[in-house]
């Protein structure tokens, strides 16, 4: 089996090879011959994708006939772990999970020589930087990460077992999600190089990858989300980020593909920020590659297994190929991206978008720059240092609160020039909301527990606390007030009722409203992040009848059991939690114990209703008394951030929608009855 | 000689920095919590070290015990961290120090902040001077092509 995967893996590189450089070949060719070529490099790349999804089907039916005699599977599996997480295998390790890269820009790469016929110029030439990308991976993937070496010396009865921090649902589902938008990036990288090296006429590029960029950004946030959750119910710390290396490299390329699909708005309308914006999905494209180096080349630190390898001088060089590529590209036909239009304003659609395009590249560098500054430090001063949550926090939270301020105004300023009345019309009732909000939140008494009585006074993380709430707030009102507006207008018109109105409106143009809706998910998120500084912990040896109190819970010791399966033995606690004296519900908190690993790992329990988490895990036992020790969290607000995702996704869906078709417009065509001025004058707010 | 209404304003501020002191000054397991998570675990789980929870963790617990030692034992934060950093390196603690190269780990966000938005702001307001401006023309003088462009060119503009 492992002879029959490595020779499938040898095949996909001769094809991707053959699909790369004679498809380059045929692109620099002007002869009839070209067309032919082009046809056969585009049929090696399908061809491609099927040797590739033979890999990867091997690899993944050697993990459940546990066949140990491949060292990846040895190391990954064993004979009693559960069936999904068999098949989770192929990315639960550094070799897998470059094939399952590999997999998935194959797949990427299959649809989009499908769809060929769109405009057969440009799809060739993406075709060809999908192929010199699949190159890449295919040769990491035959020469130094090998999926299918066997292992040395006698065969082993049973596998390793999986990291036991793998075995949860979600890690069934997050790494593709996760890597369906890593990869996905390179489709609009691919288009945005090709039209660029073709010198592309018009933006029709930018349209054939816009639903492209959404769904992979769609994606990207879907892993992200997918990630924090697992870290939350499985981690057992009681938080969900922690700016790990691993977890910074997915948001770099998720901020600058935010970033991108905002400003490729201005391209789209006005014909402004070409080269900003090719610029954009190059680096969104070099940060997924960059992130895929940092987390394995063992650079910095990462609690995530495969952080050490040796793969990273192969990241370097690729790295260097893109980046020295794009330049070259860039200089040669940057002509060709000269702007349409200048901004006219500073208080218009195109400030806010270049502000938060700033912003999300700040946010961008910071990240970066906290996850490498203790390689910086240790060049630079001798000796390591850390840069860990408390740096983050500090520094982002504050860019962060700019761009939640943005994310407010900016949809509501009109192309161009706002007027000063439209400013006050859109703002003044959704402001005059966002600081009740921050009255409330301060005047209720703290007794109400939660986020209910903050004293932003007495500590700077509460400030930042009442400042995100007000300002999600904002967010949500002038959606609600844009959704309100335009639903009024389409009931005058057509006599429907308002609610339907607006379900209309948002069907008229799916693209605008679906990104309102990402942006009530995103203030929905901050709400669910600023709870984080009131989160409270206690923690305690339980006998029988023992009782932890914490805010207005009180845990109950009920009993203590143990469970054991072909996989792990667990030990369970049973805790019965009260609220003003009334039992509301109860929770099992478990510490497994695996047995083909030999690794503990806490499972948390945890009661969430929409005010807080009751988050309690099993820390283990006192080895002194024996004891269990229990240790509770109650975090403010957590589930807001899981509906926000829900939301944002929902919106990034009906964005993805087709529109519904306009109302029949009259149109005057007599130059004379017109009256018709060239449109200097701005447009309305909101517009 | 101070005006009565002076005075009052300087009683209300004496009163409201008392107030503000006190609640700052917080109790000991307030203060050890805050400490604890400016400090990292050793194990190498890369962990905060109050919310290290790794089982088996040979570290956490004794840290946990110096720290509250050493607030109870009526030592100041500063010193609190230094005694870490003497016993366990520099990488104990969780974030850079504000003196030394450290610094600029805290300045350079902020320095980009600024460049960012001042270059922001320059580049609009650049680009507002070398705006062309329309020629003023007579109301009849459009082509109907030339209509039908500004009208694309409204819609496109205005998602309409």
């Amino acid at each position: 089996m492992s002879q029959i995967g490595s020779f499938v893996l040898l095949l996909a590189l001769a094809l991707s090879g053959y699909s790369f450089l004679f498809g380059a070949v045929a692109l620099f060719r002007r002869d009839s011959l070209s067309a032919v070529i082009t046809e056969t490099a585009r049929r090696a790349g399908i061809a491609s994708f099927v040797a590739v999804l033979i890999a990867a089907a091997i690899l993944v039916t050697a993990a459940f006939q546990n066949d140990f005699s491949i060292a990846y599977i040895y190391h990954h599996s064993n004979i009693d772990l559960p069936a999904p997480y068999k098949f989770a295998t192929l990315w639960s390790g550094q070799e897998g999970s470059l094939l399952f890269w590999s997999l998935l820009l194959a797949g990427y790469g299959f649809v989009l020589r499908l769809r060929h016929k769109t405009d057969e110029r440009l799809f060739a030439h993406a075709s060809v930087i999908m192929a010199a990308v699949q190159v890449f991976f295919l040769l990491l993937l035959n020469f130094a990460a090998r999926p299918f070496a066997t292992t040395p010396g006698e065969l082993p009865l049973d596998g390793a077992g999986l990291n036991p921090l793998l075995q949860y649902p979600e890690m069934v589902i997050h790494p593709p999600m996760l890597y369906l938008g890593y990869v996905g990036f390179t489709v609009p990288f691919a288009f945005a190089l090709g039209a660029l090296i073709m010198k592309y006429p018009g933006d029709k590029w930018i349209h054939i990858t816009r639903r492209w960029t959404m769904v992979t950004w769609g994606l990207l946030s879907c892993g992200i989300a997918l990630g924090a959750h697992w870290a939350y119910y499985v981690l057992g710390w009681g938080g969900y980020w922690g700016w790990d290396p691993v977890e910074v490299a997915s948001l770099l390329p998720w901020l600058t593909g935010t970033a991108f699909l905002h400003s490729v708005m201005m391209q789209e309308k006005r014909g402004m920020l070409k080269v900003w914006n090719i610029w954009l999905i190059f680096i969104t494209f070099g940060l997924c590659i960059f992130g895929t180096f940092l987390t394995r080349s063992g650079v910095v630190n990462s609690v995530h297994a495969f952080a050490q390898s040796s793969i990273g001088d192969w990241f370097v060089a690729f790295l260097a190929i893109i980046a020295a590529t794009c330049i070259f590209f860039y200089v040669y036909n940057r002509s060709h991206l000269r702007t349409e239009h200048h901004l006219e304003s500073l208080v218009s659609r195109e400030s806010s978008f270049l502000f938060n395009n700033v912003l999300f590249l700040l946010i961008c560098f910071v990240a970066l720059w906290g996850t490498l500054f203790p390689v910086l430090s240790e060049w630079i001063q001798g000796h390591k240092i850390t840069v860990g949550p408390p740096f983050f926090n500090s520094v982002t939270v504050p860019f962060a609160l700019l761009l939640l301020f943005l994310t407010a105004v900016g949809p509501l300023l009109a192309w161009r020039k706002t007027s000063l009345g439209s400013l006050k019309r859109n703002f003044l009732w959704p402001t005059v909301g966002a600081i009740a909000v921050g009255i409330f939140l301060v005047a209720t008494p703290p007794s109400w527990g939660s986020v209910f009585g903050m004293r932003p006074w007495t500590d700077v993380s509460y400030f930042y606390s009442l400042i995100a709430a007000m300002l999600a707030a904002l967010v949500i009102f002038t959606v609600a007030a844009e959704f309100l507006r335009g639903g009024r207008v389409i009931a005058g018109h057509t006599g429907r009722g308002l609610l339907p109105s607006m379900m209309l409106l948002g069907h008229r143009n799916t693209r605008r409203y679906g990104g309102y809706v990402v942006h009530i998910g995103m203030a929905l998120i901050f709400i669910g992040v600023l709870g984080t500084p009131l989160n409270r912990t206690a923690e305690k040896e339980m006998g029988f009848g023992d009782k932890i109190d914490i805010g207005p819970y009180s845990l109950v010791s009920r009993s203590f059991t143990q469970d054991e399966t072909a996989n792990y033995s667990s030990s369970i606690a049973i805790l019965d939690v009260y609220r003003g004296g009334k039992l509301i519900t109860t929770l099992y908190p478990e510490s497994r114990f695996f047995t083909a690993t030999q690794q503990p790992q806490h499972m948390p329990s945890v009661y969430s209703p929409l005010r807080e988490d009751l988050y309690v895990v099993f820390e283990g036992q006192n080895q002194d008394t024996g004891r269990p020790i229990i240790k509770a969290h109650l975090n403010p607000l957590v589930s807001w951030l899981w509906i926000g995702v829900l939301v944002m996704l929902f919106g990034t869906a009906l964005a993805l929608f087709p529109n519904a078709p306009a109302p029949v417009r009259a149109v005057v065509t007599t130059p004379a009855a017109a009256g018709f001025h060239a449109p200097t004058a701005p447009v309305g707010a909101g517009d | 000689m101070l005006t009565f209404r002076q005075k009052k304003i300087r009683l209300l501020g004496a009163l409201l920095i008392g107030v503000l002191l006190l609640m700052g000054a917080g109790d000991s397991t307030s203060r050890v919590e805050k400490l604890g998570h400016q400090l990292m675990c050793v194990c190498s789980c890369s962990q905060i070290l109050m919310e290290c929870n790794h089982v088996g963790c040979t570290y956490s617990d004794t840290m946990r015990k110096e720290l509250t030692a050493g607030v109870d034992g009526g030592k100041s934060d500063s010193e609190v961290l230094a005694m870490f950093v003497e016993k366990y390196g520099t990488t104990v603690l969780a974030a850079p120090t504000h003196s030394g190269f450290d610094r600029v780990a805290w300045l350079l966000p902020f320095i980009a902040l600024v460049g960012g938005i001042g270059g922001v702001a320059l580049v609009v307001r650049t680009w507002h001077k070398r705006r062309v401006p329309v020629a003023a023309t007579a109301g009849s003088g459009f082509s109907s092509t030339d209509l039908s462009r500004l009208r694309e060119q409204a819609r496109k503009e205005t998602d309409l």
